[in-house]
């Protein structure tokens, strides 16, 4: 790899698709909210393309998109438009799809990444608005003859094309571009942008080209892959096909190549050197339309914190180390976590609180989390109630140790900690007399460590420490036990 | 009386209908036997939907029977079969939607319900209203009611005849290029397209989706102001209809047209007619004259000479995407005996199209290829504006422009049908509205004798966008001092 990055440079663009979380479809009434949905029952003259039907423009979807693109630092043209595009294929119910061609709702932006500690900026050519085509699902029947089944729930679902400048160098680089995108799609929450349910799709052209050389080598356009480690693998996979295919002195096929997971490979769907010509050209049943300057400077100031803005209030304000910050704006439901559980706190204790609380969410709360598949937002553990359980641990009442038992109960049964606390008895042993025979016990019965203290093994107490703990299920302070030990042995 | 009734005029019944002096039902019943007594030879009705007819002149009987009514409560309405009727079949007059019955109404049928209308049925026209003469009909030709042997116009021919042959007592059409007014010129009817945008294509069969528009075919001028009445108006499934404010068009009927300033268009005017069209035209001037307006001839519109060109290069683009959606997959016609779908796709226009649709097809889709897009929709596009600044600057000067609205009399079944440039030229004075998205109308204005045939001629009254209004106040003021419109084809 380290002869490929001197000899040949990586040139990636990337197209990504998002379904935008409008109630209806972009050119109708119907609900656009299909994913449960049986087969063809979110349908209509206009999505069906009957003869005589017309589109209209869903608003709240041009104002998703402009908002996309005022997220993405593109500018807002005052003049924008449609364009049929002209392809045939079952699924496409007109027999073109309504997208934007030369006058696209957003261009020119730009959005960053952190590159191993540095800040690498990828630029968004356009982003512009469609419709979704309907889903075809390839059979077989009985006698292994093939047939497709047509669900035109989503013919019309209002999609969101972003394409991004051939900046992208490696598969690292698409992952987190990628990411970043679902990530800044999600708190303006625009869109699902879930990559295995399709309602967010990435399409990344990977090219190689000899360092110094200008023009672009063929491009290979990548589908296919349904999560962010496939992005980065598929990209990885490509360039080094690429480079052995270069190095051996064959060309590259201008195509597109499906990624399959399972075998960490590419393979040819079809070749591109046919290029199709979609005939674009202004749709006549839609006016162009004008995007004042009002309207996008309202919605320039309605936009919400973006994860830059967020990340970097987490280090400033709370404290935070940028790797905490990170993960814990990783999206908005998070964020809002975290500021809920600290929100009525000020200073210092702020400072500790909202770090305690990245513990915990980093560390217990995570890994409940991630075992039942669940975010945070599907948790039964509320912000008061973590807080409830920061406060417990301040004042004594439970030990950290108790409190991780006490958590795991919250995680499982969603009941406030004090309830759990209370119901247990796990109320922290804090008198000295309360812990005396659990202390001889323990002395009584660890003859070996007792003897390497005494020896002046200092690792030793901490072991009978333990113990002790152990006995007390978690309920003793641990400073004290080290206390009491201590004078015991000594 | 009962024997005359499908004669009458929309408002003439109208009024009949509010006194009770006839029925809806009679009224109904009258036309339907009109149809069945001449459609055989006419072939103006693709369909006629006589049941349903019956049963919604009832229910008008009965709201005229509790004072109540709109517009057009209880009169019978024949429609172009490009416009879309919930559980009445829409063929376009192709193979491709023969069994197409559509699951809505359109806009315009939808106002028509709403103003009390009876639908009578759906008429013949060129298949997706693609030629001049109903001859590119998949089903039949339609016969032109003055002289059988003749084409009745088109694309709107079989509405055009219906209503010259009292098969119906008003009308809708459409017009892409001329297809209302040629036709209702050709067979001495009314006929008006209003101002692109003016009415709702919702539910109108795509053609060219930026020239398309509805508008009335009449009997007289004040079918055409009230038919306009019941249309008009924006439509929010449709995003070029236009939000303003529409008038009463029969206000515009006042039979004043002292000082109106009508210019005489060179170019709807060639030097090159014959003498006996030209006669209509000069007649009709002398008579607007006297009726108070000031004429001024020589106006010249120099890029109609562009505008045939210019028009068979954006129609056919959007005619070439509007098509596409006829794959035999969800509807209509579907061909199985190829080997795989793509096959049976090609098989589907291969024998669900006729070969006027298919050459349009292809002229669009050559056009917008890339490699032609600027040389000739881009160029097209650049005509265009020049078309409609030309006419912006003319009617700075004028309140009506005034032309031919074809430069023949209706001509033989088949004449025209091996040359389609030939054909073509019949809409070419047409086309420039449709182009400029501007209002005109073919009114009845006389007849030419050929052949010992007596063959209608309109004239053709162009005004500027969305003033209908002075057209049907020129038109209705004509029609007051002559008696064309009162002529009735033989049988």
């Amino acid at each position: 790899m380290t002869q490929t990055a001197k000899k040949y440079e990586v040139v990636i663009g990337i197209e990504v698709h998002a379904q935008l979380l409008t109630k209806s479809k972009m050119f109708c009434s119907c609900s656009k909210d299909y994913y449960d949905s049986e087969p063809n029952t979110h349908v209509c003259p206009v999505c069906l393309g009957m003869p005589g039907v017309m589109p209209v423009i869903n608003q709240q979807a041009v104002e998703y998109t402009v908002m996309t693109g005022l997220a993405l630092n593109c500018d807002i043209p005052e003049r924008a438009k449609f364009d049929r595009k002209n392809y045939p294929y079952p699924d496409l119910m007109k027999g073109y799809q309504i997208s934007q061609y030369d006058l696209p709702l957003c261009k020119d932006g730009w959005l960053e990444v952190d590159l191993d500690g540095e800040t690498k900026r990828i630029g968004v050519t356009r982003v512009h608005l469609e419709e979704d085509t309907a889903r075809s699902t390839h059979k077989a029947g009985e006698g292994g003859e093939g047939y497709s089944l047509i669900d035109v729930n989503r013919s019309g679902v209002p999609l969101m094309e972003i394409v991004s400048e051939p900046d992208v160098r490696s598969g690292k680089e698409a992952r987190l571009y990628v990411t970043k995108l679902q990530q800044i799609l999600r708190y303006l929450g625009v869109s699902n942008a879930n990559l295995d349910e399709g309602n967010m799709r990435c399409e990344p052209n990977v090219s190689l080209r000899p360092v110094g050389q200008e023009a672009f080598g063929s491009k290979v356009e990548l589908k296919n892959l349904a999560s962010f480690k496939a992005v980065e693998n598929a990209v990885q996979f490509e360039i080094e096909r690429q480079t052995k295919l270069l190095e051996a002195g064959e060309p590259v096929a201008w195509e597109t190549r499906g990624w399959r997971d399972d075998e960490g490979i590419t393979v040819r769907q079809r070749g591109k050197e046919l290029a199709e010509d979609y005939r674009y050209f202004p749709e006549p049943d839609l006016p162009p339309l004008t995007i004042s300057r009002a309207y996008v400077e309202d919605l320039r100031s309605k936009l919400p914190e973006l994860p830059d803005a967020a990340r970097a209030r987490f280090t400033n304000n709370y404290g935070l180390t940028p790797y905490e910050a990170n993960l814990l704006t990783a999206t908005r439901a998070r964020s809002k976590f975290l500021e809920e559980v600290v929100a009525e706190d000020a200073g210092e204790k702020m400072l500790a609180r909202a770090k305690a609380t990245s513990h915990w969410m980093l560390g217990d709360f995570a890994r409940l989390l991630n075992a039942s598949n669940l975010e945070i937002e599907g948790s039964k553990v509320r912000p008061a109630d973590l807080r409830a359980l920061i406060l417990l641990i301040e004042e004594g009442t439970i030990s950290n140790t108790g409190a991780k038992h006490v958590f795991e109960q919250m995680f499982e049964s969603g009941k406030a900690p004090g309830d759990i606390v209370a119901e247990e008895g796990l109320t922290q042993i804090s008198a000295a007399d309360e812990l005396g025979g659990i202390i001889e016990k323990v002395i009584a019965s660890n003859e070996k460590p007792v003897a390497d203290y005494k020896s002046g093994k200092e690792e030793a107490l901490k072991f009978l420490v333990g113990q002790v703990m152990r006995g007390t299920r978690g309920r003793a302070k641990p400073d004290l036990v080290h206390e009491l030990l201590k004078e015991q042995l000594s | 009386m009962a024997d005359e009734l499908h004669r009458l005029t929309a408002h003439e019944a109208r009024k009949l209908l509010s006194n009770r002096e006839v029925s809806s039902v009679e009224l109904t019943q009258a036309v339907l036997d009109r149809i069945a007594a001449v459609d055989d030879r006419l072939g103006a009705y693709l369909t006629v939907s006589d049941e349903l007819a019956l049963a919604q002149a009832a229910d008008a009987d009965t709201s005229l029977s509790n004072g109540g009514g709109g517009l057009l409560t209880g009169v019978p309405v024949s429609v172009k079969d490009n416009m879309c009727t919930k559980g009445i079949r829409t063929t376009c007059g192709s193979r491709m939607l023969e069994t197409f019955v559509p699951p809505y109404d359109g806009h315009v049928i939808s106002r028509l319900r709403d103003a009390g209308a009876v639908l009578i049925g759906k008429t013949n026209m060129d298949e997706f209203a693609m030629g001049s003469s109903v001859e590119h009909s998949a089903f039949k030709p339609t016969h032109n009611p003055w002289a059988l042997d003749r084409v009745p116009g088109g694309s709107s021919g079989g509405s055009a005849a219906a209503i010259a042959a009292d098969e119906a007592i008003i009308a809708l059409g459409s017009d892409t290029g001329g297809s209302i007014r040629q036709p209702a010129s050709l067979c001495g009817v009314v006929g008006l397209k209003p101002t692109y945008g003016r009415v709702s294509r919702y539910g109108l069969v795509a053609f060219g989706s930026s020239l398309d528009q509805i508008g009335p075919i009449t009997k007289d001028v004040r079918d055409c102001a009230l038919m306009l009445n019941v249309i008009s108006g924006h439509d929010e499934r449709d995003a070029t209809s236009v939000e303003m404010d529409v008038p009463d068009f029969t206000e515009a009927l006042t039979g004043d047209i002292k000082g109106l300033r009508v210019g005489v268009v060179d170019e709807y005017l060639p030097d090159d007619l014959d003498a006996g069209v030209r006669g209509v035209a000069e007649a009709a001037l002398a008579e607007l004259e006297s009726l108070g307006a000031s004429i001024e001839r020589g106006v010249s519109l120099p890029n109609t000479k562009y505008a045939l060109a210019c028009y068979y290069i954006i129609a056919p683009s959007e005619a070439s995407a509007n098509l596409a959606r006829y794959d035999g997959v969800k509807y209509g016609y579907s061909y199985q005996d190829g080997d795989s779908m793509w096959a049976n796709m090609d098989g589907t226009r291969q024998h669900g199209f006729g070969d006027e649709v298919k050459r349009r097809i292809m002229l669009g889709t050559y056009t917008l290829s890339t490699g032609y897009y600027d040389a000739y929709y881009l160029k097209a596009l650049k005509v265009r504006t020049l078309i409609r600044q030309e006419f912006d600057e003319a009617f700075e000067r004028f309140d009506v422009l005034f032309g031919l609205v074809s430069p023949t009399p209706a001509f033989r079944l088949g004449e025209k049908t091996d040359d389609p440039f030939e054909m073509y030229l019949s809409d070419v004075f047409t086309l420039p509205t449709n182009i400029a998205g501007i209002p005109g109308m073919s009114l009845p204005a006389g007849f030419v004798e050929q052949d010992g045939q007596l063959l209608p001629v309109g004239i053709q009254l162009l005004a500027k966008p969305f003033d209908e209004a002075s057209i049907l106040r020129t038109a209705y003021a004509y029609e007051q001092a002559t008696s064309w419109h009162t002529e009735r084809p033989p049988g």
